[in-house]
């Protein structure tokens, strides 16, 4: 098995065809570790939620030891690797034999190179920031354990998803971190909008999980295996309309992990979680797993310029959909799930543009993560100080109140709106230089959603921390505790420096990522300088207006009618209405005729026949009277027939 | 020609026998009618070179299965006759459609077989006579299947003892007992028991009543059974006669009474009764 | 004289005796119509067996009766069994081997 694999991945080395021709080494040293990464926040999870009770007072120190260990064997591995070549940084350690079947065999075996490195930093790190936040706001809850226990495993599970060397296994990790989303988006199940969004959430992602399946069986059938090595190897010796269908299949599976278009109903409801999930599951890590699927399939995308066009629409859909969703929510929560939307979307897109494209891809991912997350926990200070209060129109000049949270939220508003030098800047203006490369129309729509984005940020800035104070309570809002400001201003450092450091730090994201996602470059249609001025243009411009509604003017505190579009935005561009008219209605209409066929049809014919034999078995009982004299009838017949039948037989 | 005789002058006994059982209302003449049919078929089988089963139709059908269903039907009630009304749907017609179907069937199989003319005769099979050959053939050929119908017989005989008896749940009282129970529970005037009926010089029956000493009859001295069935003779009849003047004083006022209201007459004239004794006496 | 005269009479004797067991209701004289039928069989196996000059269907008349005679022992304990409980020697008051 060995020698094929190297052999495999030799093979692959020297084709060099694509952008995931990188010699793949087997693991030695440090890098025969790489599980250790994943069994960490594993024994966490299970220390916590089989623990019971006894582990409720430690609880959350196990959870964020787990996280923090994994994070620092992370950096161990990415210093390690950084001590490699820059074309042998590719390890993979198989741990067992999963499935062998027949020809298909399946293989646990952990890849460990740049692109997964990349989201084990990312994962862990934030993800250890978000433990230590969660300490704080989790305080009060009684079941504060089980919520560490859930979050532990949704990052094993989400990094066994960027480990794994196989689609399979990618898949195990896939459905965990969908488990762990449910367990969490449902935690306070108590409330039965909470445990109503937990299952929209998990019957979408099926969908997308179909996708994933239909993706799988068709590697099987066309490649005779999901091992990365194998399907990237010989993808350009399968046929285009194959690949083209994996390429489909595979985007259906991340629109539903990632909250696209068609897919993106659930991500709102979502939102119905404790916040540090918010930010940690629905903002930084697991909703970019699609992106990861995309950008880890760059090989088969390579080949299927038909899918690579349907994935750039789907982002471009999403990033304006979300943006004008972002626009119009008033709380503050779905605001930022209407923006994570739309940056996906951006992400998404660039991924979809190719090798030009996916290590932008990747690093708007990583800005993102840090500036999002930031923002989610900047929105749970401020809902911990206003007693859970989301509604927007009842915070206002909290920026008194709250000073390290409106500090750290700022970071994040500049990060996310693209002013240099902030994080967010570098990496939507790489994905907007290559949208305009590509083609004016992806431009545009990048353009716009950049313009977007500017503004529905803004307006949820001054509606939270300027204008006049619209809450009600006696005490004014307090600041959190520093449990909880310290990840805050962790964050915030990353939102300020995360983009310039990543993009020029050593050689840079777009060259570490290369050997992995492949390179291009695309001459742009104008100059680069007259591109950036447009784009800054249009964010100012986008920031003017919001602050010509939002700023100027005070805030409303009832909801005003608002335009068509408002109304639709607010009502999630009728997402929701969309799938109740067209899946759940007739699937209901579908249920109940069935319903209707079972009944009549299928029993019908079962109890119709009970019946006509009951009621043909009532008339024939009519015979037995229970008189001899009647019994003697028949049997005297009985030998009529019986002397006549002789008669015919014998005589002639 | 003599069996030809003895067939046609049997043959429509025997099927008026066979009516005669299917039509009677009452099951005693059915049964004698029967018999009747049994003895014809006897006589054919003598006729027929059987004479030992026509013995044997003779001594166990009509004497002893016969007297069994006699027993049974005097056990039943011997008086008891069935309406002929027929009580279940159709059963007539049914009834005549299968007899007739089965006459026409056997007839047709009788009349179309080919069956000799002349009947060849058991002389050859029969030479040391017509028992011994029987003998031969049930001790020899068919000597097991003679063991297994004995066996039958037998098990026959346990199980009609086995349906009829009845698990006796207390002790028959004995004379002692009785006699003790009578004197302690009864009227002390029937302490004596009942009188014992025809104790007469002219019946001497079961369904005549006995005189008590004062010379009226006793009607507690007669099976109620036969008085129910009017079987038994009146009690005027025995009463003590009064002298020739009393006779023609009360003659119409007895006659009245004999033929309507036997019982109350006798009571009134019970003083008249008493007067004499003397025949009384001369009748006992 | 033709036997088949005998038979025809078999045949008379036997339809009358089934039709005794089809109208009559009383128990007693039903069983006699089956001795009616079960005694004009005999007298046809008589007939064969003197048609034929065998001894045999003789024999068989003699089993018959044999059997009969057992069967009468136990049908009539029957009866009169019945006629104990229930008062009644009507086979169709024995009813009850319905639903």
């Amino acid at each position: 098995m060995t020698s094929t694999l190297s052999a495999l991945a030799t093979a692959v080395a020297t084709e060099g065809g694509h952008g995931g021709g990188q010699a793949v080494a087997e693991a030695t040293g440090v890098f025969d570790l790489t599980w250790l990464l994943i069994a960490f926040p594993l024994l966490g999870a299970a220390i916590l939620l089989l623990g019971g009770r006894r582990t409720d007072k430690v609880g959350h120190l196990i959870g964020c030891g787990a996280s923090i260990a994994s994070f620092v064997m992370g950096v161990v591995l990415f210093a390690a690797m950084l001590g490699e070549p820059s074309d042998g940084r590719a390890f993979t350690s198989q741990l067992w034999e999963y499935v062998n079947a027949g020809g298909y065999t399946v293989d646990v075996s952990l890849l460990l190179d740049q692109l997964s490195i990349s989201f084990v930093l990312l994962i862990t790190g934030v993800g250890s920031l978000i433990h230590v936040y969660s300490i704080g706001y989790m305080e009060h809850d009684e079941r504060r354990r089980r919520f560490f226990g859930y979050l532990n495993l949704f990052v094993a599970a989400m990094l066994l998803l960027v480990l794994a060397a196989d689609y399979l296994v990618l898949f195990i990790g896939w459905e965990g971190v969908g488990l762990a989303s449910y367990l969490l988006i449902g935690f306070w199940q108590h409330k039965n909008s909470a445990a109503v969004a937990a299952k929209k959430a998990f019957v979408v992602n099926r969908v997308g999980d179909m996708g994933m399946v239909l993706a799988m069986s068709s590697m099987v059938l066309v490649f005779g295996s999901t091992a990365f090595d194998v399907v990237f190897a010989s993808a350009e010796g399968a046929s285009t309309g194959w690949v083209t269908a994996i390429g489909l299949f595979l985007l259906l599976g991340a629109c539903g992990k990632s909250a696209q278009f068609p897919l993106q109903s659930w991500l709102l409801d979502a939102m119905e979680g404790p916040t540090p999930v918010s930010a940690l599951i629905h903002a930084a890590t697991m909703v970019t797993a699609g992106v990861y699927l995309i950008v880890r399939s760059a090989a088969i995308y390579d080949l299927a310029p038909d899918a690579r066009t349907a994935v750039v629409i789907v982002g471009a859909i999403t990033l304006l959909m979300g943006a004008i969703i972002g626009c119009a929510k008033d709380d503050i929560k779905k605001a930022l799930a209407g923006s994570t939307m739309s940056q996906i979307g951006y992400m998404t897109l660039a991924a979809g543009l190719g090798p030009a494209g996916y290590a932008f891809a990747i690093f708007h991912l990583l800005t993102h993560g840090f500036f999002k997350a930031n923002m989610f926990l900047g929105a749970g200070s401020v809902m911990h100080g206003m007693h859970d209060e989301v509604n927007m129109r009842r915070y206002g000049g909290l920026r008194i109140a709250m000073p390290v949270t409106f500090i750290t939220f700022a970071m994040g508003y500049l990060a996310i709106i693209g002013i240099p030098p902030f994080a967010g800047y570098f990496s939507k203006d790489k994905i907007i230089e290559a949208a305009f490369a590509d083609n004016w129309i992806t431009g545009l729509a990048t353009l716009l959603g950049a313009g977007i984005t500017a503004f529905y940020m803004t307006r949820l800035m001054l509606m939270t921390f300027f204008g006049n104070r619209r809450w009600k309570q006696s005490e004014p809002p307090h600041e959190s505790p520093s449990v909880m400001t310290a990840p805050l201003w962790a964050l915030a450092f990353l939102s300020v420096v995360g983009g310039f450091a990543l993009l020029y730090f050593g050689a840079g994201i777009v060259d570490w990522l290369a050997p992995v996602t492949g390179e291009e470059h695309h001459e742009l249609p104008m100059p680069l300088w007259l591109l950036i001025t447009i784009t800054l243009a249009t964010v100012v411009a986008g920031v003017a207006v919001a602050w010509l509604m939002y700023g100027r003017r005070a805030v409303r505190e009832d909801v005003p009618a608002g335009s068509p579009l408002t109304v639709a935005a607010r009502n999630d561009l009728y997402g929701d209405a969309f799938n109740e008219a067209v899946f759940m209605r007739p699937g209901q209409y579908l249920t109940r005729s069935l319903v209707y066929f079972e009944n009549r049809g299928v029993d019908g014919a079962v109890v119709g026949t009970a019946t006509a034999f009951g009621g043909l078995s009532s008339r024939l009982r009519r015979l037995q009277t229970g008189f001899v004299r009647s019994y003697a009838v028949t049997m005297l017949g009985g030998v009529g027939v019986v002397v006549l039948a002789m008669l015919v037989v014998r005589l002639p | 020609m003599g069996e030809a005789a003895l067939f046609w002058i049997m043959a429509p006994i025997a099927v008026l026998g066979a009516l005669g059982l299917v039509l009677s209302r009452k099951a005693v003449h059915g049964a004698l009618s029967l018999a009747v049919t049994m003895i014809s078929l006897a006589l054919f089988y003598i006729a027929q070179e059987a004479a030992f089963l026509g013995v044997v139709q003779i001594v166990v059908y009509t004497g002893a299965i016969m007297m069994l269903f006699l027993f049974v039907i005097m056990l039943v009630g011997v008086d008891s006759s069935d309406s002929r009304v027929e009580t279940i749907r159709n059963q007539r017609a049914a009834a005549t459609l299968a007899v007739l179907g089965v006459i026409v069937l056997l007839t047709a199989v009788t009349v179309r077989a080919t069956l000799p003319e002349e009947p060849a005769g058991l002389t050859q099979a029969t030479p040391d006579g017509n028992v011994a050959a029987i003998a031969d053939l049930i001790f020899g050929t068919y000597v097991w299947a003679f063991e297994v119908v004995a066996a039958l017989l037998i098990t026959a005989a346990v199980g009609a003892m086995t349906l009829t008896h009845r698990e006796r749940i207390f002790n028959r009282p004995t004379q002692k007992e009785l006699s003790i129970k009578r004197f302690s529970e009864g009227a002390p005037g029937d302490a004596a028991g009942l009188p014992v009926p025809g104790v007469y010089a002219r019946h001497n029956a079961v369904d005549t009543p006995a005189l008590l000493p004062d010379g009226t009859p006793s009607e507690a001295s007669i099976n109620r059974v036969l008085v129910a069935r009017g079987a038994a003779r009146s009690t005027e009849e025995f009463r003590h006669r009064p002298t020739p003047a009393d006779i023609e004083a009360g003659a119409t006022e007895t006659r009245s009474s004999v033929e309507g209201e036997g019982r109350l007459a006798s009571d009134a004239d019970e003083p008249a009764a008493g007067d004499d004794d003397t025949t009384g006496g001369e009748r006992a | 004289m033709n036997p088949t005269n005998y038979l025809v009479l078999s045949v008379i004797l036997f339809s009358i005796g089934a039709a005794g067991v089809l109208v009559r209701r009383n128990a007693l004289v039903a069983f006699m119509s089956v001795e009616l039928m079960l005694n004009a069989a005999n007298l046809a196996f008589v007939t064969f067996a003197r048609m034929h000059g065998n001894l045999d269907g003789q024999i068989v008349a003699f089993f018959v009766m044999v059997v009969a005679a057992a069967e009468v022992v136990v049908g009539l304990a029957i009866i009169v069994t019945i006629f104990r409980t229930r008062r009644s020697a009507s086979v169709d008051d024995a009813s009850l081997l319905k639903l």
